[in-house]
């Protein structure tokens, strides 16, 4: 997949790194199309007091360079978690992977060193937190908290770091970057926390991105500008975004295609307008008509009956039957598998696929 | 990932519910606190700590209550202390020896129970009243008298527990397990009083209190019912570690000099009694001193094991 | 930063004078008579009782008493015992090698005591955990007078008499230097060395658990970074404040401690007096510690705002 026999620690002029063939792989010898991550059927799960609690279960998906992959679901469904293991940052124990791969640029993640696992950590792979003022150290600056990238990563004298950080500041458009570098995350509004957060998961220019909820905590009209930053230098650095978001006017308008989980499990996936239009799953059906339309004025909103399976004790069959309107004596025993899934003249719809054993009534029925 | 299922203030109750079930006559908070010494009481008799501890304590009791029960001699009849006996050491009859005069060792440890226990119980309980009922209306109150209440705990707590006792008890004359606890409930007060205050202030603004005020709920029915439940918790686990505390302050006077005066028994008092001939005869010093020690690890594991069947989090 | 020290300081005032007047009327307004308690059980002259009430003002009100008090702490004057030393000069005297003992002592229960508490933190559950939390457990329950004796005992005695190691005096000794506070200072850190270990385990293990922990090592930084830089930075905090709460045991502990090891401190003095029962000394000596404690704090609190920015700029 790479063809670069280059060090990376030629390329950053530091010794810092392994020469893990990995980190030389640079974005233009991406072969296009090719996977930058792969999720190849992840399983985990929580040792807890009640008993095991299994998060996620057989989770796959993909993401490639310059794409987003919005992955949806309510809380306890499993995107969190699964973004953890991808970053290495899952508390375990209580938390162990049972099974599964993560490819990154081919090679798993899970049967690296942990010293090559931190190598990629941050510098590579990224994450944006939710909520930016706990996420950030309350008592470093936020000047010291960006270099702190460069110094850990690159060995940066601390001067220079600091002139890397106001640069960063300035980049996601914080206003004042030199007079604000040495304040200290309380001093910053929502908006500006979360694009210091974006900043710094940006500062090493990673290949991928993983941002879990990244507006949530944030005011409407802010949420929107962080997005519009989010997408904006997605594009100019050319990486692959995984969104997790529960919020579908979130996804619509930045998303390339949409994971839906639910209890631990992919249960849909889609283009992300196909997926608007006509969603192949029950739960999907359920969560797009619960979203308030200005057009049904005055009508009872929809909601999805019932709760969210307990992760200690997952229905059998298929997880959502207990809350489904299709729900056959089949969807009690049988686990539906994910499915792709064919329009009405039985031709292929590529890039979607339903684990629900009633996918044809849900699509065009 | 096991989400706590309770906490000390109880945040998890939403405000719908709260609204809901108040309506019911406050319920809901007799519910949350219920369930919380439920789920506390189903740990602790899980964990070893508070069986150990529990244990030690009752005994530690039994002894104060009735040291007639282990021990058939009495150490204040005439012809207890014989100085042919000054400084043997343990024996089959004799299991922890004698001490300078000649007195027998494991009697006297078992009559100086009480005074340590009555010295725990009498300071715990002035500095739960005085403290606790300050905080109490400091917390409730606010404004003025709070900031009054405030600024005088912080002139006592200026003063530290032993320097304090020393300065006083050396005045005062007359050192008996009253005195003592007296003085000690003097300088301790303060910390129960920020302890509640603080609580009674977090559980105020909880919203299952605004909606039981909004409900028309009196001020004495949202305290006893709704404030002081949520509040005891933290009392009564740093209540229970300072009872140990306070016994070995009560020893460490009494070592001094200045706290319990002979010829009454007190532990501090035996060790400080044995502490010159400690070099040849240790046992004279080692045994009260182990009592003592245990007495005090005792309350002191009582009181943790509380604080982490109370607080979750930390487990 | 500026007004916070302001603030402090002025607010520390009220609680200076409140403390200083609680010690006063705590000893003076308590029935029986001071000279009468120095002469014991003899009578004591009328002529003699006469001039002493004469020269410590006990025949005024208690207010003008108190403030004859308060005007001489401020000139330094912390009184006279009744043969008519300055308590001063005794004090000045004892004090070098109190804050020798104190210093040392300090050091030994930071670095001990975190250390403790950062590896029963990060090896939680595990031998190395039980083994710090059972042995502070014991520590804390153990009175530093019986740990005193035991160690003098163990490593003055013994291992003098049965190794040949002389290693520490057994009482205080000025030639040894250094070496002579090494145990004293053990023992008077004993206590607080295992509650910093337990708040510092605690803490660390809450720290740990923080969302910006998370975020540093999803940053890519080395263990060790992530510990010290971010969790341990943010651990300390509470402990300093502990720091400065426990100095007042600290202080009651030196009392036991010098006393046991014969070292010619501050404490050791109020050892004496107390045991004399020479009231002047006693409460000169408590003030000036007290003041010595508010003081401390105060610097403590200022340093707590150094630490935690939240405080600095509120």
């Amino acid at each position: 997949m790479t063809d670069t026999t280059k060090p990376s620690g030629a390329r950053d002029g530091g010794p810092r790194l392994d020469a893990v063939e990995l980190l030389g792989a640079r974005r233009e010898n991406l072969v296009p199309g090719t996977p930058l991550l792969e999720v190849d059927d992840l399983h985990v799960e929580f040792a807890t007091r009640d008993g095991i609690a299994k998060a996620v279960n057989g989770v796959s998906y993909s993401v490639s360079a310059g794409e987003t992959l919005a992955v949806l679901g309510e809380s306890g469904s499993g995107k969190s978690v699964t973004a953890q293991a991808i970053m290495g940052i899952l508390d375990m124990p209580p938390g162990r992977i049972t099974a599964g791969k993560i490819l990154f640029r081919g090679q798993d993640l899970l049967r690296m060193s942990s010293k090559a696992r931190r190598a990629v950590r941050g510098r590579k792979i990224a994450m944006i937190f939710q909520d930016a003022l706990s996420s950030l150290n309350p008592v470093l600056s936020v000047g010291f908290q960006l270099g702190e990238m460069f110094r850990a990563h690159h060995g940066t004298s601390r001067k220079e770091a600091k002139d890397k950080a106001i640069e960063l500041m300035e980049r996601v458009r914080i206003p004042a970057a030199r007079q604000r570098v040495n304040d200290f995350p309380h001093q910053f509004s929502g908006g500006m926390r979360q694009r210091i957060m974006i900043a710094m998961a940006l500062s090493m220019e990673p290949d991928l991105i993983i941002a879990d909820e990244p507006t949530t905590a944030l005011d409407v009209t802010v949420q929107a500008q962080v997005m519009d930053l989010l997408a904006e230098l997605q594009a100019e650095f050319h990486m692959g975004l995984i969104l997790i978001t529960h919020d579908l006017g979130v996804v619509a308008d930045v998303a390339d295609k949409i994971a839906v989980m639910y209890a631990g499990r992919i249960v849909e996936t889609s283009p992300v307008h196909e997926l608007y239009a006509r969603p192949a799953h029950p739960y999907t059906k359920g969560l797009l008509n619960s979203i308030p339309r200005l057009d049904q004025k005055g009508q009872n909103l929809y909601a999805i009956q019932g709760l969210p399976p307990s992760l200690l004790k997952i229905p059998t069959g298929c997880a959502f039957n207990p809350r489904c309107d299709r729900t056959q004596d089949r969807c009690l025993v049988e686990l539906p598998p994910l499915v792709p899934v064919l329009d009405a003249e039985g031709a292929d719809l590529p890039g979607r696929h339903s684990a629900c054993h009633f996918w044809k009534e849900t699509l065009h029925g | 990932m096991s989400e706590p299922t309770n906490t000390l203030d109880g945040k998890a109750a939403s405000a719908e519910g709260a609204l809901a079930k108040g309506a019911k006559g406050g319920k809901d908070a007799k519910e949350r606190v219920a369930s919380l010494w439920t789920d506390a009481w189903y740990d602790l008799r899980r964990n070893p700590l508070f069986i150990i501890g529990g244990l030690l304590v009752l005994f530690m009791v039994a002894l104060a209550v009735a040291p007639q029960l282990f021990t058939d001699k009495d150490p204040n009849s005439a012809g207890f202390c014989e100085l042919a006996s000054s400084l043997k050491r343990p024996s089959a009859d004799h299991w922890f020896g004698f001490d300078v005069q000649g007195c027998d060792i494991y009697t006297r440890t078992v009559w100086g129970a009480r005074n340590s226990i009555i010295v725990g119980i009498l300071t715990t309980s002035l500095v739960v009243l005085v403290g606790g009922t300050l905080g109490l209306l400091a917390g409730w109150l606010t404004g003025f008298w709070d900031s009054l209440l405030s600024r005088v705990t912080e002139i006592f707590f200026a003063i530290p527990l032993l320097l304090g006792g020393m300065l006083i008890m050396s005045t005062w004359q007359k050192g008996n397990a009253w005195t003592v606890s007296a003085v000690m409930a003097v300088l301790g007060w303060p910390q129960i009083y920020r302890l509640m205050r603080s609580a009674v202030i977090s559980n105020k603004h909880n919203d299952y209190v605004v909606a039981a005020r909004a409900l028309g709920a009196g001020t004495r029915r949202i305290v006893t019912r709704h404030i002081l439940p949520n509040a005891v918790a933290p009392v009564i686990v740093v209540s229970t570690i300072n009872l140990g505390v306070y016994i070995g302050a009560e020893a460490a006077l009494s070592y001094l000099g200045i706290g319990i005066q002979s010829p009454a028994i007190s532990w501090g008092l035996m060790i400080s009694d044995a502490q010159s001939r400690f070099l040849n005869a240790p046992h004279v010093l080692l045994f009260p001193a182990a009592v003592l020690s245990i007495t005090v690890l005792a309350f002191i594991m009582l009181g943790d094991a509380v604080r982490d069947a109370l607080d979750p989090k930390l487990r | 930063m500026g007004r916070y020290v302001v603030r402090r300081v002025i607010q520390a005032i009220p609680v200076i004078l409140g403390a200083t007047f609680l010690i006063y009327a705590l000893v003076f307004l308590l029935p029986g008579d001071p000279i009468q308690a120095l002469a014991g059980e003899r009578r004591a002259d009328p002529t003699v009782v006469a001039m002493l009430h004469n020269r410590y003002h006990l025949d005024d009100p208690f207010f003008l008493q108190y403030w004859h008090y308060l005007v001489g702490l401020f000139q330094g004057d912390f009184g006279e015992d009744y043969r008519g030393n300055a308590v001063v000069d005794v004090m000045t005297r004892a004090f070098p090698y109190t804050i020798n003992l104190a210093l040392t002592a300090l050091v030994i229960e930071m670095v001990v005591g975190v250390v403790a508490g950062v590896i029963a933190a990060l090896r939680r559950g595990r031998f190395i955990d039980n083994l710090v939390l059972i042995s502070t457990l014991m520590v804390i329950s153990i009175p530093t007078f019986v740990i005193g004796f035991v160690l003098q005992l163990l490593l003055g005695v013994k291992l003098h008499t049965d190794y040949g190691i002389d290693f520490f005096p057994v009482s205080f000794n000025e030639d040894a230097g250094f070496r002579a506070y090494l145990l004293p200072a053990y023992v008077l850190a004993s206590t607080s060395l295992a509650y910093i270990a337990r708040l510092t385990r605690t803490s660390l293990i809450e720290v740990m658990r923080a969302d910006y922990v998370r975020t540093a090592v999803a940053k890519g930084l080395s263990p060790l970074r992530v510990v010290v830089r971010h969790g341990l930075r943010n651990a300390l905090i509470p402990i300093v404040t502990f720091l400065g709460m426990d100095l007042g045991s600290l202080m009651g502990g030196a009392v036991i401690t010098e006393g046991i090891f014969n070292i010619p401190g501050i404490g050791h003095q109020l050892f004496q007096s107390v045991y004399l029962r020479e009231r002047t000394i006693v409460v000169g000596v408590v003030s000036a510690l007290v003041l010595v404690y508010l003081f401390t704090n105060l610097v403590v609190d200022l340093l707590y705002a150094v630490l935690d920015p939240r405080i600095r700029y509120e």
